[in-house]
């Protein structure tokens, strides 16, 4: 991997984390992007390229086929309840009343009658799940998408989403509540949680990877219409389409 | 003044008359509640060839057979093939026409396995630019919700689909994304990426 490629993203992140507070202050504008930003595709291919042959050693699907589906279910509730305190405070960042409330709720009540989150009781309660990340705390902040990048293992981002997962990494509200070995609960099912979906959306991944002539343009494509598209779903603003009948 | 002259009484008369044509075409023309209808139609279809459980080659067929039927494959092929197909023949166009609905149907095709035991509800309707635009939602088995939006237009002479949005993901869009790439490929030679996405998908 190229070694000035983690420099770079290093130091526009930093940057950005700066910029972010001075943007919150000045109520700037949300701006959805529609077009493609990537100064940095060279060393981006280079680490997709590193993320297929990662993908593709992932034996098809075969480790979600292995491991009981129940057991799957556990390790996601609880990877999503130790999330929660963390959806809480980025919710309140983000002004987002009922953010907070949903995600204050479901801990509390997946905490104590969901015996640690094991299951999720929340959810039988009917109280409807909620995420957010600082990424997007960022995008609500008026912080520009910036450019696209490829990330070892995660896969694609963009630097605002470089600069909330670094943020999020930091700032879970947990970590400074529990001490070891409890506090590495949260990022080992996390990790676990991800290895696991990853693993049933397998075929779905490696028809995108293997199925397609340019994986890497098509991945980029798919995240940044997936990401702009949850991140407008908050406004509520209508989507304006193309009318390929005027063309 | 403002005294009406023959003039404009004919002019008034005209404007009236142009009017009173655009209504009687609107009153013609498709209703929310018509496309809504077409694409629960499309749905139950989808569903009666998951529900009959034949086999994946014999599913993908009749997949095939009703992508013909609801979307507007014409149109969809020329968006996807975009600036590229300006200086392309009539007969390439056809081609890659033909060749772009099977590819679609296959490609599409084998993910409505993972919809055997699931539903596909809609939720709503809304005007826009070419027609209308049907939001609905597939309960799939073992996964969120996921949000599949249909845009659907009379423009082509009868009512039919013309782009798909998966949570977000444009289907035109991103297959417009990857015949480009096959096209790159083939130093813009439209009849080898042709052949090339009858191999594909």
């Amino acid at each position: 991997m190229p070694s000035n490629f983690s420099k770079t993203i290093f130091r526009s992140v930093t940057g950005l984390v700066l910029a972010a507070g001075l943007a919150a202050c000045s109520g700037a504008a949300r701006v959805q992007p529609t077009g493609i930003n990537d100064p940095h595709e060279q060393s981006n291919r280079k680490v997709h390229n590193f993320n297929k042959k990662l993908a593709g050693s992932g034996n098809g699907g075969g480790l979600a086929k292995a491991v009981p589906i129940e057991f799957q279910t556990v390790i996601h509730n609880i990877s999503e309840n130790l999330s929660m305190p963390q959806v809480a405070v980025n919710s309140a960042l983000q002004g987002d009343v009922t953010g907070f409330t949903l995600a204050s709720t479901r801990f509390m009540v997946n905490s104590v009658l969901g015996i640690g989150g094991i299951i999720d009781a929340a959810s039988e309660f009917k109280v409807p799940e909620h995420d957010t990340d600082f990424g997007e705390t960022l995008y609500v902040w008026g912080v520009g998408e910036g450019p696209y990048y490829e990330l070892p293992v995660i896969g694609p981002s963009t630097r605002r989403d470089v600069a909330g997962r670094i943020v999020d990494l930091f700032t879970n509200p947990l970590s400074y509540k529990l001490e070891s070995p409890d506090s590495y609960v949260a990022p080992v099912t996390g990790f676990a949680d991800r290895v696991f979906k990853n693993s049933r959306r397998s075929e779905v991944i490696s028809d995108v990877l293997d199925g397609s002539t340019d994986s890497y343009a098509q991945a980029r494509l798919i995240y940044l219409q997936k990401r702009r598209y949850e991140l407008s779903q908050r406004t509520g603003a209508a989507a304006v389409y193309d009318d390929p009948y005027a063309q | 003044m403002m005294t009406p002259t023959p003039n404009n009484i004919s002019r008034r008369l005209f404007v009236g008359g142009v009017f009173s044509l655009g209504f009687a075409r609107s009153a013609m023309a498709v209703t929310q509640g018509d496309a809504t209808a077409f694409i629960q139609r499309l749905i139950k279809d989808i569903y009666q060839v998951i529900d009959s459980g034949g086999s994946e080659p014999a599913m993908i067929r009749q997949f095939e057979a009703l992508f013909g039927q609801y979307a507007d494959v014409q149109i969809m092929a020329q968006y996807a093939l975009g600036v590229d197909g300006r200086s392309a023949s009539p007969t390439q166009k056809a081609a890659f026409s033909d060749t772009f609905g099977s590819y679609i149907a296959q490609k599409y095709g084998k993910r409505f396995r993972q919809f055997i035991g699931g539903r596909i509800e809609v939720e709503g309707a809304r005007k826009i630019k070419p027609g209308f635009e049907i939001k609905t939602t597939a309960y799939l088995k073992g996964e969120n919700p996921i949000e599949v939006i249909f845009l659907v237009s009379d423009k082509s002479g009868e009512l039919q689909f013309f782009n798909m949005f998966l949570e977000g993901v444009n289907l035109l869009l991103t297959e417009r994304s990857e015949i480009g790439s096959m096209l790159d490929r083939r130093g813009g030679d439209l009849d080898a990426a042709t052949l090339d996405l009858k191999n594909a998908g």
